[in-house]
Formats: C-alpha cells, sequence, structure tokens
C-alpha cells in the first residue's frame, strides 16, 4: 500500500518580513517529495493553526528572525493543542539563540535548526522524523 | 609566438588543486586574467572624470580628498531612550550621521498596544508609536546640525511627519533640516516585504513624499532607493543593480506624472547598496551604478541639473555574509567589504558588528566597526587618490559586464510595462529567489565556500560571545506609555484631523499636509496606518515561492 506524501506546512509567523530561508527551505522539502504549503509573511498563531488543521498537516515549520520566537512559537503549539492537533510536529529555524533553543524543546518544538543547517539536513530529518497523523 | 599565447599554453594544462570554474559570488565567469584588450577605447566616454558625466569613477570632483564618506551606523532597540543614548554613544565614537532601525510594529503601521505587535516591541530596533518617542529618541541632538537617516517604508510618511513635527517644535526650521527617509515601497514588494496597502497606492504615498520635500524640506532626501534589501533576499549583483535601478526609473516617473520638473526633486533621491563579499564585483557593481544611472537618466528625461544625473549612494556591508559560527571572523568580513565600498566610491557607509547574527549589536561590537571604517579612512591611503582602481583591467571588464547584465534586466521590465508592473507579474520576487535557490544549492555543494559553515568548520564552538538581549519588560512598558499617551488627548481634534487624512486618501491631495497636522494632533503611527488599511487596501503577501 503506497503511503500517503507527508504535509509540511511551512510558515512565518509574525511581522518578521525575511522570507529567503522559509521560501528555500519549502523548495527543498517540496523537491524532497513532500506536498508543501507555503503560508506568506504576517500570519498569526492563530492563521497557522488554521492552516494546519484545514490542510490536515503533519507538520509545521515556522521561521522566525525578528527576535519574537519565544511568543510565537509557543503561542502556536498552544493553539495546535487547543485544536486537537497537538500532535502535528512543529519544528521551525531562524535567529534563535542557542539558549531558547532548549526552552522551545522544552515547550514542545521538536527541532531548530540554526544557521549553517542544510536544506539536505532538514529534509532528511523530516523524513525519519515527521510520522503521518492518524 | 606571442608572450600571451605562451602563458595561455602554459594555463591550459589542468591544475587539480583548485576548482574547475572560477565565477564570482553571483556567478559571473570570470577570466584568469584582464589585459589592456579588456579595456574600452573611449576613456572619456567609459570613463571620464570625477564628478562628471558617466560619473564612473565617483560622483564628486575631489572625493574623499574634498570629504570623506559619512560614518552612518543603523541603531535602534528597546524604547526611545536606549536608541537615543545609542546614537550619543554612536556620535561621540566618531560617527558623523543618525542612522535609525525601527522595530517590526513601527515598520508596518502598528503601535505597541496592538496585539500584533506581541512579542516584538523594541527588538528589532527602536519602538515609536507617538511623537512623544520621536522627541524622547533625538532629545540632545541638534537636527540642524546631524544629518538623520529612518528606515521606514510603508508608515514613513508617519514618521517623516513626526520628525518634521519634532523639528518645529525644537525651533530648526524645516529648510534646514538634513536626512534621508527610506520610504522605497517598490523593493518592498520585491523584497524586504514591509507593506500596508498595494503597490499603486504605496507608489502615490511615495510620491506625495517626493513632491512635498522637493518644496518644503529642500535638503532632505525623501527616498533611498535600495538594492541592499534585494541583495540580502538573494539576488545577484547584476540583479541587486538592475531592480534597484528600474526602482528609481519608476519614482522618476511617478514624480514627473504628478507634475514635477524632474530637475526639482532628482538631485534629491538618493540610493542604498549592499556591500558583499566579492570584492572586486561590488567595485564594479558601484561604478557601474553610477555610470548606468547617469546615461538612463540622461536618455530617458534629459535634465538639465547635473545633480539629476548623480548615482549618491549609502552602503551597507552584506548581513547575510555575516555567520553565526565563529562570529569573531565577522570583523574580517566586514574590513573587506568596507574596503570594498571605499574603492566603489560610497558616500555613506555602516559596517555590520560581528555578533548581528545573533542579535542587535552590542557596545563593543559596535565601536569596532565603527573603528574599521575610521581605520580604512585615516591609516590605509586609499583616501588620498580618487578611484584608484579606475584603469585595473578586471574592475574595468566587470564593470562593463555587470552594466551590460543589468541594462538587459531594465530593458525587459521596460517591455513588461515597467517595474510596477514586473512587481504585480511577480517577476523580480522570482528572479531572486531563483538565484537564491541556486546559490544555496551551491553553497551545499561546495561550489560556493564560507569559512566556519563549510569550511574551517570547528566542530565545538569557543565560548559565546555576549551578545544584547532586549528585556520583555520594555515591551510592558512601552504598551503602558502609549495607552497613557492615548488617553491625554484631545479625542475631537485628533479625530478630524484623522478624517483628513481619509479625505486626502481620497482627494488625491498630497498626503504629507494632513498626516503632519494629525502628527500634531497627537495621532499614532498605528491610528494613521489604520486610516491607510481602510481607504487605500490591504496587501496580502502573494506567498510564491
Amino acid at each position: 500500500m503506497e503511503q500517503r506524501r507527508l504535509r509540511i506546512v511551512v510558515a512565518k509567523p509574525g511581522l518578521d518580513g525575511h522570507d529567503r530561508g522559509a521560501k528555500i527551505i519549502a523548495r527543498a522539502l517540496r523537491d524532497g517529495g513532500f506536498e508543501v504549503i507555503y503560508t506568506g509573511l504576517h500570519q498569526t498563531p492563530q492563521m497557522i493553526a488554521e492552516t494546519v488543521v484545514q490542510e490536515d498537516a503533519d507538520a509545521v515549520g515556522l521561521s522566525v528572525l525578528s527576535g519574537a520566537h519565544m511568543t510565537l512559537f509557543p503561542e502556536v503549539i498552544r493553539l495546535l493543542r487547543e485544536r486537537g492537533a497537538g500532535d502535528v510536529t512543529v519544528f521551525g529555524g531562524g535567529i534563535i539563540p542557542t539558549e531558547d533553543v532548549a526552552r522551545l524543546k522544552e515547550m514542545g518544538v521538536a527541532e531548530i535548526f540554526g544557521p549553517g543547517a542544510s536544506t539536505e539536513e532538514i529534509v532528511a530529518w523530516v523524513r525519519e522524523q515527521v510520522k503521518p497523523r492518524a | 609566438m606571442s608572450a600571451k599565447r605562451d602563458w595561455e599554453e602554459q594555463i591550459s594544462r589542468p591544475d587539480a588543486q583548485r576548482p574547475a570554474r572560477f565565477s564570482t559570488l553571483s556567478d559571473l565567469e570570470l577570466q584568469p586574467l584582464y589585459t589592456p584588450a579588456d579595456l574600452n577605447e573611449d576613456y572619456d566616454q567609459a570613463l571620464g572624470y570625477p564628478g562628471q558625466f558617466p560619473y564612473t569613477r565617483g560622483v564628486y570632483g575631489t572625493m574623499y580628498r574634498g570629504r570623506l564618506w559619512t560614518m552612518r551606523q543603523f541603531a535602534g532597540f528597546g524604547l526611545a531612550e536606549h536608541t537615543n543614548a545609542r546614537f550619543h554613544f554612536l556620535l561621540r565614537h566618531g560617527e558623523t550621521g543618525l542612522s535609525t532601525a525601527f522595530d517590526m510594529p513601527t515598520l508596518m503601521g502598528y503601535d505597541a498596544d496592538h496585539e500584533r505587535a506581541l512579542g516584538e516591541v523594541g527588538r528589532e530596533g527602536v519602538s515609536v508609536s507617538s511623537i512623544d518617542d520621536m522627541t524622547r529618541l533625538f532629545a540632545g541632538i541638534p537636527l540642524d546640525r546631524v544629518t538623520t537617516s529612518m528606515t521606514i517604508n510603508c508608515s514613513a510618511s508617519i514618521i517623516l511627519a513626526m520628525y518634521l513635527v519634532n523639528a518645529q517644535r525644537q525651533g530648526v526650521a524645516w529648510s534646514a533640516l538634513g536626512g534621508t527617509i527610506q520610504n522605497d515601497m517598490l523593493k518592498e514588494y520585491i523584497a524586504q516585504k514591509e507593506w500596508i496597502c498595494p503597490p499603486a497606492p504605496a507608489l502615490r504615498i511615495v510620491t506625495d513624499m517626493i513632491e512635498f520635500c522637493a518644496r518644503r524640506v529642500p535638503r532632505w532626501h525623501p527616498v533611498s532607493i535600495s538594492g541592499y534589501h534585494i541583495r540580502e533576499a538573494g539576488s545577484t549583483a547584476a540583479q541587486e543593480l538592475a531592480f534597484t535601478l528600474a526602482d528609481g526609473l519608476c519614482y522618476v516617473e511617478a514624480a514627473l506624472k504628478r507634475g514635477l520638473r524632474v530637475d526639482e526633486f532628482a538631485p534629491r533621491l538618493s540610493f542604498f547598496f549592499n556591500l558583499h563579499s566579492d570584492f572586486l564585483e561590488e567595485i564594479g557593481k558601484l561604478r557601474a551604478a553610477r555610470r548606468l544611472w547617469a546615461r538612463l537618466m540622461r536618455e530617458r528625461f534629459n535634465p538639465r541639473d547635473p545633480r539629476s544625473l548623480m548615482l549618491r549612494t549609502h552602503a551597507q556591508t552584506a548581513g547575510a555574509a555575516l555567520t553565526a559560527q565563529q562570529p569573531v571572523n565577522n570583523v574580517v568580513r566586514v574590513a573587506l567589504q568596507a574596503l570594498a565600498g571605499v574603492l566603489g566610491g560610497v558616500q555613506s557607509l555602516h559596517t555590520n558588528s560581528m555578533d548581528e547574527t545573533l542579535a542587535l549589536p552590542t557596545e563593543s561590537a559596535v565601536t569596532l566597526a565603527l573603528r574599521t571604517q575610521q581605520i580604512i579612512a585615516e591609516e590605509s591611503g586609499l583616501t588620498n587618490v580618487i578611484d584608484p582602481l579606475g584603469g585595473s583591467y578586471a574592475v574595468e571588464a566587470l564593470t562593463d559586464q555587470i552594466e551590460g547584465q543589468a541594462l538587459a534586466y531594465i530593458k525587459k521590465i521596460d517591455g513588461m510595462g515597467g517595474m510596477l508592473r514586473a512587481i504585480e507579474l511577480g517577476y523580480p520576487q522570482r528572479e531572486i529567489a531563483d538565484a537564491a535557490f541556486h546559490y544555496q544549492r551551491q553553497l551545499e555543494a561546495g561550489v560556493k565556500t564560507v569559512v566556519g559553515v563549510n569550511t574551517h568548520v570547528e566542530p565545538e564552538e569557543g565560548d559565546p560571545i555576549p551578545t544584547l538581549k532586549i528585556d520583555p519588560a520594555l515591551e510592558r512598558e512601552q504598551i503602558a506609555r502609549v495607552r497613557a499617551f492615548k488617553q491625554r488627548r484631545d479625542e475631537i481634534k485628533l479625530k478630524r484631523a484623522l478624517e483628513q487624512v481619509a479625505g486626502a486618501c481620497h482627494s488625491g491631495e498630497n498626503l504629507m499636509e494632513p498626516i503632519c497636522a494629525a502628527v500634531a494632533s497627537d495621532a499614532t503611527v498605528g491610528e494613521i496606518s489604520e486610516v491607510f488599511r481602510r481607504e487605500l487596501g490591504v496587501y496580502r503577501d502573494p506567498g510564491w515561492l
């Protein structure tokens, strides 16, 4: 039986407009065989949670370079749980100081890809770590 | 056999140590050697003299022998008083002009107390919601003696109005004010992605500001036509140049359509380019920029004032070239990039701090960045001779090549109906995304190398360098201040002033006068932006990959 393709949302929460990385990762994931939904910029956590639910996504990657990650990541996680989508894998990247990475993981973020992480690495991680939602 | 053929034969045997193909950072293929054959025969036409058409060798006759570039460090974080302190710190350490970084809420037209500002106040820059913030921001700065640059775009009209109203209250005549407001909306849709309304109304506001400043604030630069962000988004050097100049041509056409004569505003158009890591390519790009702008302006608009032909530019070393790995290496990168800027003849320069991949700069990091400029200015000898690399076979070849590539892009955009139309079609956005992806593939394949990232990687990073932390309590403080400010106002006067702004959105009258009046009636950044949203529409990211 053919396994359905994993569905990944790539999202830009908050007011941050730096989308170079998010777009490259979205392309790389698409080239890697995943179904990718890129939300575009200026998404509120609510909008992202809605998209994840509506698109039946298995994972969501958040990109934040504005320093607002400690507000935005936990809020997305909270809203996903509220909508019964707490099993969606949340990962991310951007400008996130090392000391915040540990705290984000405690809050439920599966992985943070720092500067220098390759698209190859990220695609491989998604392939290995993201499980299709039941 | 000629010496050249001897040499060509000698080098035709492959050298196993180095890559097979040599190209610039923008993937422009390079010859092993350039010779007099690569120089344009007509020196006067191609190069000429500094301060004379086509300005290839410099926009001023004496360049740095007459006056050094302005050392203008981009600064802003937290609340107004924190950034004010940083301004004074930088001036004390020898910077010669101010440059203001605003936080994301301010940049996007939200007050600090708006729900979309949550978590973002004071983080990427200084929070300015009200005229009180503006007053505090520039406390103790003699506005008639220091020039200020403000990096802000979709809410630029409001921020400029606040700056002007503050100046007036400080007793400084608008005719004495010098500075720049970035206000380059076309590149927002292309690259920086800060917007409120769609491109056409945004262009109208930019044109209003060009017209207003031409008449009322004559020393002010109402736009800083920018390539920096286009390059940061991943474009090549030729695309950076092409899209920037195409944006510029669009602004000129819009102002002419408004009824201004070219010489009334073109002398105060300014530019802003990136200084990336490929040394020769950047120098070639800057020289090509001056020559191409001068040629295009002359052939399309025929100005009488030579100042309408001069491309004067600020430049910033490439943020995207900095690495989080082994951050001290960034000091070296920035020095080389700044050097390229000086050899390329820029008028104003910001050098990045080594910690900027991680956070906004600390005092010690930004001091070093400033010292980098000062050492180049005082010790390198490069300010003694104008355009010292002029005549270099390689530099002239690159200048010609980049100019040619940029012109090809500009003609393509002409064919689409101009930059506004090209943006609606998604053309520059897609070119940039493709270039960014291409570079990423090259980086991951090791075709392009970055020390500390894919070469000379250290498995264990050293002790982390100290970085600036923004206290989350500042956000709560600013929210309280903004709320208190909103309580103290003449509500009737404010309401009428906002209605005037709304009316002007539709009547077509210049928005700056009503915006200045609104700001003087204590309207906030968010409130005036909300009028724009309601009356001029809201733009949403098309989300193209």
